[in-house]
């Protein structure tokens, strides 16, 4: 095609921005309760949009319209919702029984604080001591039917159905940024940088969606209500890029920090359309933009339920690399995500019609 | 008075892993300093703050144990930029994926300990509990900046900040054991402004997670005619057998077995019921698990009580206790070392 010769600047990420990512990563919003992003989220991006809403289930759907007539139509899709838990009995003494929310792994909870409510009451959860345990049940991993939130022997003011997740606070340090739900706060704060850059030529149309956690329920009605030409999912992907045991070379890492945009393939719901594929290797070719191929399989984006709304709608999924999703904590790059919001904002920025002249 | 909740918090912010109590020592010293008459340093790093008693030379002493040291976890290795770990001290791994730590480099560097995802490990250990060996801690940094700034034997401490729960309740890792050093504060204030006709130390132990070496020395060096541990004990809570452990918040536990000697026990046992003080009865059938065990066997044997302050969720982070516990520890003993007349030596027996 060779289309990429105008002229693109290429950005840093600036401190404004890793204060943003702070507050997104420290706010709580497992999936069904998105409330404390969206609320971000809306005060960053009503000042920047034609129009803002809130749909149905809770999406915040943004729209910049372009100078065209008519002006291609391109959604980009970041999900506002965590993993986390649900109060579901009280036991009294403020000790209650939950629920996880999405795959979270009782493993991960085991001497946590978390955050329960709006209020973020914390609350612990605790195992039996180490005293008064054997060699025999400490190789045995607890399920989270064993485990119990505790919010101390006062009165309590957590009710059943409260949400709870962990109370990890944001730290940048190093070449690194470290905090809980960085899946997908990631990109939560690149959709908001691009929406205050969206270049004029296109529609862009931004869905702040919910519930990607547990089925990518709110991309579906978001594309539907958008019924774009063609989407981009900016997501966080799991980065296994650890020394691995009994191998020489760890060969599934998924992808790898530092090696910048992981640009999707082939997941466990959506093969990407080869056209953006190629589209996006040729932006960062040509731009010397870092990239690497998300190692194909597993997983899941809300591309999935993107391409298969209305008539079918040509998708593909970027992410920044993160290791330890779904834990107390996440860990990625600095580089990583300048990287991948520079691909995606030069590729909108290059982008016409021409990118699905041929078909798929 | 020095302000129980936020003392404590202080104490617990800091490290002083086994071995290493230097981290915490000078945050006892600073408010026992005018607590004490004297205050030193033993030669393994226990802290000795000394109260001179009222009655004639030559005066019976006083021993009170809590010990200062952590547990935690120490670099074994370094593989490309993420550390191995063993334990100093007993460490229950399922604690540990996910949990934030301090790494002592050459500067402190904030770190969290994860387990290696399952499609890395060898596939005999690819279910169940991770072995300790296949946990890692990444510290977000390059690897050619960890190796500069990480050496094998560097201390790897809990970095868990403390946080005030529901019900006058403190969580964070290490109250086991300040939440003790907290009470012998709170008794040292009270005994300030009383009469005592025994000479006190107070003393701050080092190494109980591993050895019990500050006890065996301290109580070696100092002599004490009487010695009594503070320690933490099992508090009722999710998943803890209940024959095993006692409410939390609802008083102490006076330990009995043969680390106590029984005069002693009944003595205090017998002083709490008159002041009110809520008690639990703790049997402890053979080792107390406390500086006790070490204390009890001292050159030609000293009589021992251990005296524990409920605690839920022990050698784990998210410890938690209540104040009120804290401050009743420390009230009982001072009322005790305030009542120890010039005969309760001879008093003391075996037999009725």
């Amino acid at each position: 095609m060779a289309i990429m010769t105008k002229e693109f600047n290429i950005s840093q990420i600036r401190d404004d921005q890793v204060r943003l990512l702070e507050r997104l990563s420290n706010a709580c919003a497992v999936s069904g309760d998105e409330g404390e992003v969206r609320k971000i989220v809306l005060e960053e991006v009503r000042p920047h949009a034609d129009e803002v809403k809130v749909d149905a289930l809770g999406n915040v759907l943004v729209n910049k319209r372009g100078s065209g007539d008519p002006s291609l139509r391109v959604m980009l899709a970041a999900h506002m919702d965590e993993v986390g838990l649900m109060v579901t009995n009280d036991e009294g003494e403020g000790i209650y029984r939950f629920a996880t929310v999405g795959g979270l792994s009782a493993a991960d909870l085991i001497a946590k604080v978390m955050w329960i409510s709006k209020d973020h009451i914390p609350g612990v959860i605790g195992i039996k001591p180490i005293h008064l345990t054997d060699a025999e049940e400490r190789k045995k991993p607890f399920s989270v039917d064993d485990l119990r939130l505790d919010v101390g022997p006062g009165t309590s003011k957590v009710k059943v159905g409260d949400r709870a997740t962990f109370s990890t606070k944001f730290i940048q340090h190093g070449p690194s940024l470290r905090g809980k739900a960085l899946d997908d706060r990631l990109g939560v704060a690149t959709l908001i940088e691009l929406i205050k850059h969206a270049p004029p030529q296109i529609d862009l149309q931004a869905a702040f969606t919910v519930q990607e956690e547990i089925g990518l329920r709110g991309a579906r009605v978001a594309a539907y209500a958008f019924n774009p030409d063609l989407a981009f999912v900016l997501d966080s992907t799991p980065a296994y890029d650890l020394p691995a045991w009994d191998v020489d070379e760890n060969v599934i890492y998924n992808t790898r920090l530092g090696a910048g945009p992981a640009i999707y393939v082939a997941d466990s719901s959506t093969l990407s359309d080869p056209r953006l594929i190629h589209y996006l290797v040729e932006i960062a070719e040509a731009y010397r933009i870092p990239y690497q191929f998300r190692q194909p399989g597993g997983g899941g984006t809300d591309a999935g339920a993107v391409h298969k709304q209305r008539e079918g709608i040509p998708s593909v999924s970027v992410s920044v690399p993160g290791r330890y999703h779904h834990s107390a904590a996440s860990i990625a790059r600095l580089s990583d995500w300048q990287h991948t919001y520079n691909l995606v904002a030069a590729a909108l920025f290059n982008l016409t019609p021409q990118v699905l002249a041929g078909e798929r | 008075m020095t302000d129980t909740a936020n003392f404590l918090k202080e104490l617990i912010s800091a490290p002083g892993l086994s071995g290493y109590e230097s981290a915490v020592r000078p945050l006892v010293e600073k408010v026992w300093r005018p607590l004490t008459d004297e205050l030193s340093v033993s030669k393994l790093g226990s802290l000795h703050g000394f109260q001179r008693g009222t009655g004639p030379e030559p005066r019976q002493s006083i021993l009170v144990a809590a010990h200062m040291d952590a547990i935690g976890l120490m670099v074994s290795a370094i593989v490309d930029g993420f550390l191995r770990l063993t334990s100093i001290g007993g460490i229950d791994v399922r604690i540990l994926p996910g949990q934030m730590v301090t790494v002592h480099g050459r500067h402190d560097l904030p770190g969290m300990v994860v387990a290696t995802p399952a499609r890395l490990l060898p596939s005999n250990i690819q279910t169940g509990v991770v072995p300790l060996e296949y946990f890692l801690v990444d510290v977000g940094l390059l690897p050619e900046e960890v190796t500069d700034l990480v050496r094998v034997g560097d201390l790897v401490s809990f970095a868990q900040a403390p946080i005030e729960l529901a019900g006058e309740t403190i969580v964070g890792h290490t109250l086991d054991d300040r939440a003790a050093i907290a009470a012998l504060t709170h008794c040292l204030e009270l005994l300030r402004t009383r009469a005592h006709v025994w000479d006190v130390w107070a003393v701050a132990t080092v190494q109980e997670e591993v050895s019990l070496g500050g006890a065996y020395t301290s109580a070696f060096q100092l002599h004490p005619s009487l010695a009594i541990a503070l320690d933490v004990t099992f508090a009722s809570s999710p998943g803890s057998p209940s024959h095993l452990t006692i409410p939390l918040g609802k008083g102490l536990s006076l330990v009995w077995g043969p680390n106590m000697h029984p005069f002693l026990y009944n003595t205090i046992k017998e002083l709490a019921e008159r002041l009110d003080i809520p008690f639990n009865f703790e049997p402890a059938p053979s080792h107390t698990g406390t500086d006790t065990f070490a204390m009890q066997v001292t050159a030609e044997g000293i009589p021992n009580m251990v005296i524990g302050i409920p605690l839920r969720y022990m050698h784990s982070p998210v410890e938690m206790v209540v104040l009120k516990d804290i401050t009743r520890a420390g009230r009982l003993l001072a009322e005790f070392i305030a009542q120890l007349d010039e005969n309760f030596m001879q008093k003391l027996t075996w037999d009725d």
